[in-house]
C-alpha cells in the first residue's frame, strides 16, 4: 500500500461544473456534484475511519466503518458510497457511531493473526491503524471459532506474497485489477464467511495476474506485501524519481532506507501514470545495484587484449588521446557517438554537444534512429513538430480508437490499461496488426476490427481507408478548409481517389477483407472524437516516414487534431526517446528540431558554445557502420546504447566495429557492444543522478538521485570530463545548469526551469512565453507549420519479398516483461516470465514443416540463420511469424535485414524473408557468439571473490 | 561507402518523391532530402560515382536531381 503518510481521500475526485455546500462536523464546505461524504469529510480536514474505501477506486461500501450520522435521514449510511447534497449537515464521531465502528473492528480481529510486531507491514498498516483510530481494546468474540488462519500462503509470484490469513475481503485488490489495470485476474470465490480472494483456479504465478502491482497497492493490509518490505522492513523516506524503463514515464516513489532502495511505488500525482504501474517499473529495479554493474573504468588497446581496470582519469585521459590520433590520422569526421535515450535530457544534450563542439562534427546520432526517427520527420512535414500531439488523458474523451502497429499492453501498459478503460466505457477499437495482439479480444474489451494485414502494407491500409473516407464524401471538409494548405490538399485529395487506392484494389496487397477497411473507415470518420495510437510497427519499414504521413493525413481528414480526445498518439519506445530527439541527437538538428545548415542557428549556438560548428549533417547510425567497413570512420562513444544486440544485421553491425580503433563504451553493464570496445567508462542509472526524462506525451518530469553513482561519476559528469580532456571544458556543477542552457537555446523549452517543474509536477513542452505552464494538447487553432499539409503517400512494397527460400515473414516485437535489448530485465527476476526469445508460428505453418510446439528450430534469411523454440499459435497468421529481441544469444538481429525507411534510414526490423526449418539446434553464429563471449569474458578482471 | 547502397537509398527517396507532379519540384525535392541528410563523405562519394558515367542503376529522378543541382550537392566541409 502507500505510505501511511500520504493523503487518502477514501473516494475519487469528481468534476463538475456545479457545486454543492454541506456541513461536516460543523465546517462549511463546498464540493464539486457527485463527491462523496468521505471525500468532502477529508477536503474539510475530517478523517473517516475506512478499510474497503481508497481515492483510486470507486466506492464499494462493504466495509461499514466509514458510516456517518445526517441530519433528517434514519440509520448510519456509509460515508465511501453517500453523494454530497445541498445543506447536507454530517456527523462523522458520535457514541453509536464509536460502537459501531469498534464492533465491526471485533468481528475483522476475531479472524486476523495477532502478529502485527513480526508483521511486514508493522507501522504501514491501516487494519492496524483502524484498530487504534475506533480505540478497539477487546475482542469479545475471542479468537477460537471458525477463521481463515491456516489458509496456505501463496510465494509464487516472485515480487509479492499472498497471505490469506491477513485477507479482510475488502476486494481493494480485486476492484484494482479490474478498474485501475484491467485485467480481471482476481475475483471473490465463495460467500459469506467462505469468501475469499483468488486469482482464479491457480496461485497467482500461473494465473493472469500481470504483477502490475495494483493489487499490493491498493490492499490495507499485509495480505499482498512485496517481498523486498518482508525482507528489509518498512522504508524511512521517499523521493519523488520518474521510471527509466519504457515511454510512458510513469512517475514513482523511491521508498528508501538509507541509501537502499526497498520498494518502487506508482506516484499518485504522476500526470503520465496517476499512481498505476506496471510490473517493469513497479518490480524490476533491482538490475541497479546487480553484481554485474561495471563499477571500474577499463582500457585495452585491442579487442583481444585483457582489460586493465583504471582510474576514470586515465580511461577518460586514454580515450581523448585516441580520439585526438585518429582525427589527426583520419580528419575530424572521423569520429562521432551516440547518445542515449536511457539517459536524462542532461545527458543526450552533452553528449551531442561534445561531439559538435569538441569532436568538431555532426557524427551525433541516437537510438531513435532505429525506432522513432520517422515520427520525427513525418509530423515535421506534416503538422510541423516533431512530437506526439496529445497527453495521456486524452485519451479519456476519445471516442473511436485506431491502434496500429502498437501493442501497449505489452510495450506500454499503464497507458494500455488507460486506454482499456475507455474502450470499456464503449469507444471503438480499430485494431490494425498483423498479429492478434491482447487487446483484440481481452475481458470487456473487444476490437471493433481486427484489420489483420501482411507486414510492411501499413501505407496500402492507411491509403485504403482514407480512399473510403474521401469518396463516400465522409471528410470533415469545413475543418479542413480552415486549418489545412488546400493546394495540397487538392493534390493529395486527387490521388487518394484514384480506384488503385480503394479497398478492393488493395486487398491482394493488404491481405485485409476490403469489407473490413470499409467499415473501420466509417466508423472511425464517424465518431465526434477519433484518436490515433501507433509504435514501432509503424516506424520500422521502409516505408516508415510514409506511414506517419498517412496516419497524419488520416487525422486531419476526418478533423481529429487541435483538441482533446483525438491526435496523432506516438507510443514511444524508450524513456526518454522524445528527449533525446528534442535535445540535437540526430545529426542533422540542434536542440529543439533545427537544421544545422540555418546559419542563424548555428550562430546561436556557436556563440553560446564557443567554437565554430560545421553545417554539414553528420552520419546516422546505419551510415557510421557503412563508413567504418569504408574505412573513413575510426572512433565511436557509446553512451547507453548497446548496438551489438539492438542493431539489424548484426553480422553487418559487428564487422563495422571490428574495423573501427577506438570504441568507447559508457553503459552500466559489459554488453554485448562493450565485447569490441576499448575503453569502457562505468554508467550510472537512473538512481544515481539529477536530471529530467521526457515522455511520449512531451511530458519534462524529474529524476532525481536517490542514491550515490556506483563507480563514482554520473553520467553527465563522466561526459563533462571526457570533453575536458579533450580541450573542450564543460563547468557545470548540477544538470539544472544544463537544462538552464537548453532553456535559453530552445525556444521550445525557453519556460522550462527545475524550479517550475518542482512547482508543477512536470511539465509538457513547448513552454514558454505563449504556453508558460506547457501545452497538454499541440496544434489547436492552427498547426505549429501554419497550415496542415497533406502528403501525397504512393504505396511502395518493400523489396523484401518471399520466395520459394524464404517464404515466411518475420516480423519481431517486444513482450511485457523484458525490455529492450533485456540489459536490465534480464537481471532481475522477470526472466521467471521469459527467459528466452521464442518463435511464435501459426499453426498452419507449423504442421507444414513438422514443427511442434516447443521445439527447438532453426530461423534462416538471406543474411543470417539462428535457432530458438517455437511456440505454435494461432496468433499468428499463416505466412507469418514472429520473435522478440531480448536476449542475445538468440540472434534475431542476425537475421534481419539492412533496409531502411526512405527518409531517416530507420531500419525495417518488421519485414524480413525467412524459412523456419524443424530439429533446430545452435547456428554457426550461435556458436561463434558463445565461443566469443567465453573470450571475452575471460578478458576481463577477474571478480573479487 | 558501398556505392550500390547509395544508389538504393537515392532511389528509394525519389521513388517517394516521385509523386509530386510537379516535376521540377519533384527534383528538388530529391536533391534537397540528399542535402539536408546526407553527411557530406556520402554525397561526394556519389557524386564521385556519378561522374565515372552511366546511371548504376540510379532512377531517373536521382539523375536529374545530380544533375540539375549539382553545386548545391556538393560538400562544403569534410
Amino acid at each position: 500500500m502507500y505510505s501511511n503518510k500520504v493523503l487518502d481521500n477514501g473516494t475519487p475526485a469528481r468534476t463538475s461544473t456545479k457545486t454543492v455546500a454541506l456541513q461536516i462536523d460543523g465546517v462549511q464546505i463546498t464540493v464539486p456534484e457527485g463527491t462523496s461524504v468521505m471525500r468532502a469529510a477529508t477536503d474539510a480536514g475530517v478523517k473517516v475511519p475506512k478499510l474497503c474505501a481508497t481515492d483510486s477506486l470507486e466506492a464499494f461500501g462493504s466495509c461499514r466503518l466509514c458510516l456517518v450520522e445526517i441530519e433528517g435521514r434514519r440509520g448510519y449510511p456509509a460515508s465511501c458510497t453517500t453523494p454530497c447534497e445541498p445543506g447536507m449537515k454530517v456527523k462523522t464521531q458520535s457514541k453509536k457511531l464509536a460502537t459501531l465502528r469498534r464492533s465491526t473492528m471485533e468481528l475483522y480481529i476475531s479472524d486476523h493473526p495477532l502478529d502485527c510486531l513480526t508483521c511486514p507491514a508493522n507501522g504501514n498498516c491501516e487494519l492496524q491503524d483502524m484498530a487504534g483510530v475506533v480505540g478497539l481494546r477487546d475482542v469479545r468474540y475471542g479468537y477460537d471459532g471458525e477463521n481463515h488462519l491456516q489458509a496456505e500462503k501463496d510465494t509464487s509470484n516472485p515480487y509479492f506474497t499472498f497471505d490469506p490469513t491477513k485477507c479482510i475481503v475488502c476486494s481493494r485488490c480485486v476492484r484494482a485489477c479490474e478498474e485501475i489495470q484491467g485485467t480481471f485476474a482476481l475475483t471473490v470465490e465463495g460467500r459469506g464467511f467462505g469468501s475469499k480472494i483468488a486469482p482464479g483456479p491457480t496461485d497467482f504465478l500461473s494465473s493472469e495476474c500481470v504483477s502490475c502491482g495494483a493489487c499490493v497497492q491498493a490492499c490495507p493490509t499485509a495480505t499482498l506485501m512485496e517481498k523486498t518490505i518482508a525482507d528489509a522492513g518498512q522504508p524511512d523516506h521517499s523521493v519523488v524519481t520518474t521510471c527509466a524503463y519504457c515511454g510512458v514515464g510513469c512517475s514513482f516513489r523511491a521508498e528508501m532506507k538509507g541509501n537502499e532502495v526497498v520498494r518502487m511505488v506508482p506516484n499518485k500525482d504522476g500526470k503520465a501514470n496517476h499512481g498505476h504501474s506496471c510490473v517493469k517499473g513497479r518490480f524490476a529495479w533491482g538490475y541497479a545495484t546487480h553484481p554485474d554493474r561495471v563499477k571500474k573504468p577499463m582500457i585495452r588497446r585491442q579487442i583481444t587484449d585483457p582489460w586493465r581496470e583504471v582510474s576514470w582519469e586515465e580511461a577518460i585521459g586514454y580515450a581523448a588521446s585516441e580520439i585526438k590520433r585518429i582525427q589527426a590520422k583520419y580528419g575530424r569526421g572521423s569520429v562521432g557517438g551516440i547518445t542515449s535515450s536511457r539517459c536524462t535530457n542532461e545527458e543526450t544534450y552533452l553528449v551531442q554537444k561534445l561531439v559538435r563542439a569538441a569532436f568538431g562534427n555532426n557524427n551525433v546520432d541516437t537510438c531513435a534512429r532505429v525506432c522513432h526517427s520517422p515520427t520525427g520527420y513525418g509530423l515535421r512535414q506534416t503538422l510541423g513538430e516533431s512530437a506526439g500531439t496529445q497527453d495521456f488523458d486524452s485519451v479519456d474523451e476519445t471516442d473511436c480508437v485506431i491502434l496500429i502497429g502498437a501493442n501497449p499492453t505489452d510495450g506500454h501498459p499503464v497507458f494500455a490499461s488507460r486506454m482499456k478503460q475507455r474502450l470499456r466505457q464503449g469507444a471503438g477499437l480499430i485494431v490494425i496488426d498483423p498479429r492478434r495482439i491482447d487487446i483484440v479480444r481481452m475481458p470487456h474489451v473487444e476490437a471493433n476490427f481486427h484489420l489483420q494485414l501482411k507486414p510492411g502494407a501499413n501505407v496500402a491500409v492507411l491509403n485504403a481507408i482514407a480512399h473510403v473516407i474521401a469518396t463516400e464524401n465522409l471528410a470533415k471538409l469545413d475543418y479542413i478548409t480552415a486549418r489545412c494548405d488546400l493546394a495540397e490538399f487538392a493534390k493529395w485529395d486527387a490521388f487518394i481517389r484514384l480506384p488503385k487506392n480503394s479497398p478492393e484494389a488493395l486487398e491482394a496487397e493488404t491481405g485485409v477483407p476490403a469489407v473490413q477497411i470499409r467499415g473501420a473507415a466509417r466508423l472511425f470518420a464517424s465518431v465526434p472524437n477519433g484518436s490515433i495510437y501507433y509504435g514501432l510497427g509503424v516506424t520500422e519499414h521502409s516505408q516508415g516516414s510514409t506511414t506517419v504521413m498517412a496516419i497524419a493525413n488520416l487525422a486531419m481528414l476526418t478533423g481529429n487534431l487541435g483538441r482533446k480526445g483525438v491526435g496523432v498518439n506516438p507510443l514511444r519506445g524508450q524513456n526518454n526517446v522524445q528527449g533525446s530527439c528534442d535535445m540535437g541527437s540526430f545529426p542533422h538538428e540542434f536542440p529543439g528540431y533545427r537544421h544545422v545548415s540555418d546559419p542563424t542557428v548555428r550562430e546561436l549556438f556557436s556563440t553560446s558554445w564557443g567554437v565554430p560548428l560545421d553545417g554539414e549533417p553528420g552520419l546516422r547510425i546505419p551510415n557510421m557502420f557503412d563508413a567504418a567497413i569504408d574505412g573513413s570512420f575510426k572512433a565511436l562513444y557509446v553512451q547507453g546504447e548497446d548496438i551489438a544486440q539492438s542493431d539489424p544485421d548484426t553480422k553487418h553491425v559487428l564487422r563495422a566495429l571490428e574495423a573501427m580503433e577506438c570504441i568507447i563504451v559508457q553503459d552500466i553493464f559489459f554488453n554485448e557492444t562493450a565485447k569490441y570496445a576499448h575503453v569502457i567508462l562505468p554508467g550510472s542509472s537512473f538512481l544515481e543522478k539529477d536530471g529530467t526524462f521526457t515522455n511520449a506525451e512531451r511530458r519534462i518530469s524529474r529524476v532525481r538521485k536517490v542514491m550515490p553513482p556506483l563507480a563514482g561519476l554520473a553520467d553527465w559528469e563522466a561526459t563533462m570530463a571526457f570533453a575536458k580532456a579533450l580541450g573542450y571544458p564543460m563547468h557545470y556543477t548540477h544538470p539544472e545548469q544544463i537544462m538552464a542552457e537548453i532553456a535559453s537555446l530552445t525556444p521550445t523549452f525557453a519556460g522550462v526551469s527545475y524550479d517550475k517543474i518542482e512547482r508543477l509536477g512536470s511539465i509538457q513542452w513547448p513552454c514558454n512565453d505563449k504556453a508558460p505552464n506547457g501545452t497538454p494538447v499541440m496544434h489547436e487553432g492552427q498547426f505549429v507549420r501554419g497550415k496542415g499539409r497533406f502528403m501525397v503517400t504512393e504505396y511502395i512494397a518493400t523489396e523484401e519479398r518471399t520466395s520459394r527460400r524464404f517464404p515466411l515473414i518475420l516480423t519481431t516485437g517486444r513482450i511485457l516483461s523484458q525490455y529492450n535489448v533485456g540489459a536490465q530485465t534480464r537481471r532481475t527476476q522477470n526472466a521467471t516470465w521469459h527467459d528466452a526469445d521464442v518463435l511464435e508460428i501459426h499453426p498452419h505453418d507449423a504442421e507444414q514443416r513438422g514443427i511442434k510446439d516447443g521445439e527447438f528450430v532453426a530461423l534462416q534469411s538471406r543474411k543470417g540463420d539462428t535457432a530458438l523454440r517455437a511456440v505454435v499459435t494461432e496468433r499468428m497468421q499463416p505466412g507469418v511469424v514472429y520473435t522478440t529481441f531480448h536476449h542475445p544469444e538468440s540472434g534475431a538481429n542476425v537475421v534481419t535485414t539492412e533496409n531502411s525507411d526512405w527518409a531517416t534510414n530507420c531500419p525495417e526490423y518488421k519485414v524480413t524473408a525467412v524459412q523456419v526449418t524443424p530439429n533446430g539446434k545452435p547456428s554457426k553464429w550461435q556458436q561463434e557468439f558463445a565461443s566469443f563471449e567465453g573470450v571475452q569474458d575471460s578478458l576481463l578482471p577477474k571478480k573479487d571473490a | 561507402m558501398d556505392g550500390s547502397k547509395l544508389v538504393k537509398m537515392a532511389n528509394q527517396i525519389a521513388a517517394f518523391f516521385a509523386a509530386e507532379q510537379d516535376r521540377k519540384v519533384a527534383v528538388e525535392n530529391v536533391a534537397g532530402h540528399l542535402k539536408r541528410f546526407w553527411d557530406p563523405r556520402m554525397r561526394r562519394e556519389f557524386l564521385a560515382l556519378f561522374d565515372t558515367g552511366g546511371d548504376h542503376g540510379m532512377s531517373e529522378l536521382v539523375v536529374a536531381a545530380l544533375k540539375t543541382h549539382r553545386a548545391t550537392l556538393e560538400p562544403t566541409s569534410q
